[in-house]
């Protein structure tokens, strides 16, 4: 008979009071939905163009804003500059704060009374109540997470690597594309996948920006207090099993081998 | 040809202090030093990696000191060989030609270079499954193909076992041969005298003595560089008179005639000093009693280590030892004979 360790037991029980916290309330929203209700919700028309504008919104905002994010977390990896650390706070300074105060500090750059705003006006366009506003909102809220993934990434490359590279003859950016790049690249996926998630789970600050085009969870938000828990439940499934399903093809991603240009994903051992 | 002039750099932990040295297209150049001394600071120098605060670096008559690290006709193999652990050895061996030459331009210069580094059954393979002699290879390998006029090799020997430096070894040799000057920093003696024409020693971010091996070893200059040939009894001494030079000036030796005066070093062979419990009765000069301090066993015997005033170290056959049966902490005396004595003139009179 094999003895039990109290102190694994102790670990075991408090760990398992986590995972209660968030089995719990999924399993039984599961549950409660039958599946009628869910195929039935599945084919709305509006529900299918809520789910399609929060992706798409959320995973163009994640590769347009990747442009930007990269080249700086490779800069806040490899470089000393002055104001560093005060950059790397601001970095973060998304996370801590309110959502719903995210959005009205958005929308405060984008609405019509603002520079940015009076300009896309001029030119016929308006970032309130548009996808643009939405995916800028998602990303004020969600690009952290790219950024400081990125940032581990490209600290965790030995310089050893990049001095090579150099003396090898490579440019800057030729040791960028073909040494730090590839070798980044699982954090950097792993941040891609966080920043997606993000964007796709964000209410409060898009609601502020954008109620109209409804993005799901808005759209979970107003079914829920107009009609009531029943009618949002399957809505609320079907966006989790949406999100289920992409998250399970990017981790895939990250597990087969392949060679992606000078790319290489490797098996996780 | 390269040439440092008076190069300086302060990098707080490791520092280099006028540093000058000249090493001709051909040579075989070893820089000596103990582990973290900051030699490999120098080799970074040399490549472009860190920039001195002050001196010029020549290559071929050409000053290289502002000069990018790409541009640079030198090639690094780092002492962790800094293999890129995301493409296999032929990628890594093509890397800085890869956009250079056609398909199989490159195909048949790695292969070229693969055969003289002896790596050709390694091409297909993961860098992660390469033992380090293997993994030494490839980044040779992925050096030579630049052609560079210059080849550095930092502690290339580190981690491993004795059949590999031995195969290796001879590699350098015969890339030497080809026509690459090579300047190696390694904290091994032994390596040293085996490869080099030219041997720098570097102490505390200095050259403290270079010049063709024998000449430096049979002559050194200071306490460090005898340490490195083994030398355990080394002394800067001052002459007064033609046959007898002082330590500290208390401590006499009696030394072979010289000619002139002068500030020098004495060296004794551990070998050449013998130990007894009574003094010698034959020798007059160069008796020192003293206490055992520390007895050392070696592979051939053993050393003794006495306190007489001075620190001597005295070595004794394994069979000799046990007949004497020395014990720490016990009186003896040491003696040898003044034509024991290797008497070296110093440069700073």
């Amino acid at each position: 008979m094999t003895r039990t360790d109290p102190f694994a037991l102790t670990l075991t029980l408090l760990g398992g009071v986590v995972l209660i916290l968030i089995i719990a309330p999924l399993a039984g929203m599961f549950f409660e939905t039958p599946l009628s209700m869910l195929f039935k919700t599945a084919r709305e028309e509006e529900v299918i163009r809520s789910i399609t504008l929060t992706l798409l919104t959320s995973l163009g905002a994640t590769i347009f804003f990747s442009i930007f994010a990269i080249p700086l977390a490779y800069l806040l990896a490899r470089k000393k500059f002055t104001g560093k650390r005060i950059v790397s706070g601001i970095i973060d300074l998304p996370v801590v704060i309110p959502h719903t105060a995210a959005g009205i500090a958005v929308l405060g750059f984008v609405s019509r009374d603002t520079w940015l705003g009076k300009m896309a006006d001029s030119l016929g366009f308006d970032f309130v109540g548009s996808p643009v506003g939405i995916a800028l909102a998602m990303s004020f809220v969600s690009i952290p997470f790219l950024i400081n993934a990125a940032r581990d990434g490209f600290s965790s490359v030995p310089v050893r690597l990049e001095q090579a590279a150099y003396n090898l003859g490579a440019s800057p950016v030729r040791m960028f594309f073909t040494i730090s790049l590839p070798l980044a690249w699982r954090h950097i996926l792993s941040g891609f996948i966080l920043m997606f998630a993000r964007g796709l789970s964000e209410f409060g600050a898009v609601v502020i920006v954008a109620y109209h085009p409804m993005i799901t969870p808005v759209m979970i938000y107003e079914r829920f207090t107009a009609f009531g828990l029943k009618y949002a439940q399957p809505l609320a499934v079907l966006f989790i099993l949406v999100c289920l399903v992409f998250f399970l093809i990017l981790r895939m991603l990250t597990r087969e081998n392949g060679n992606n240009g000078n790319f290489k994903f490797r098996k996780n051992k | 040809m390269i040439k440092l002039e008076n190069i300086n750099l302060d990098l707080g932990e490791f520092q280099l202090k006028d540093i000058n040295l000249h090493i001709e297209e051909g040579e075989y150049y070893v820089i000596l030093g103990l582990s973290g001394a900051g030699k490999s600071i120098l080799l970074e120098c040399i490549a472009g990696l860190q920039k001195p605060d002050n001196g010029k670096i020549y290559l071929d008559h050409e000053d290289i000191t502002n000069q990018k690290i790409q541009k640079r006709s030198v090639g690094y193999v780092f002492q962790d060989h800094a293999v890129f652990p995301h493409l296999n050895v032929f990628e890594n061996i093509a890397y800085s030609i890869k956009r250079k030459f056609s398909k199989q331009k490159v195909k048949d210069k790695v292969i070229e270079i693969a055969e003289i580094v002896n790596i050709t059954h390694l091409l297909k393979r993961d860098p992660k499954t390469l033992s380090g002699g293997e993994s030494q290879r490839v980044a040779l390998a992925r050096t030579l193909i630049r052609d560079p006029k210059c080849i550095l090799l930092d502690e290339p020997f580190a981690s491993l076992d004795v059949q590999l430096r031995d195969d290796l070894r001879s590699l350098f040799r015969k890339i030497n041969r080809m026509g690459k000057t090579i300047i190696h920093v390694t904290h091994d003696y032994e390596e040293s005298v085996t490869l080099a024409h030219k041997i720098a020693v570097f102490h505390k971010g200095k050259i403290v003595q270079n010049g063709k091996p024998s000449h430096v070893f049979a002559n050194p200059k200071s306490k460090f560089v005898a340490r490195f040939k083994g030398i355990r009894n080394f002394f800067v001494v001052k002459m007064i008179q033609h046959n007898k030079a002082v330590y500290k000036d208390k401590i006499a030796f009696e030394i072979p005639e010289q000619k002139k005066l002068s500030k020098g070093f004495v060296m004794l062979n551990s070998q050449d000093l013998k130990i007894s419990r009574k003094p010698d009765p034959i020798n007059e000069s160069n008796k020192f009693k003293g206490i055992i301090k520390d007895i050392v066993p070696s592979m051939k015997g053993n050393e003794v280590v006495v306190d007489a005033d001075i620190k001597l170290t005295v070595f004794i056959k394994h069979r000799d030892f046990e007949k004497l049966d020395l014990k720490l902490n016990e009186e003896v005396w040491v003696y040898f004979r003044p034509d024991t004595i290797k008497y070296i003139v110093s440069d700073k009179q």
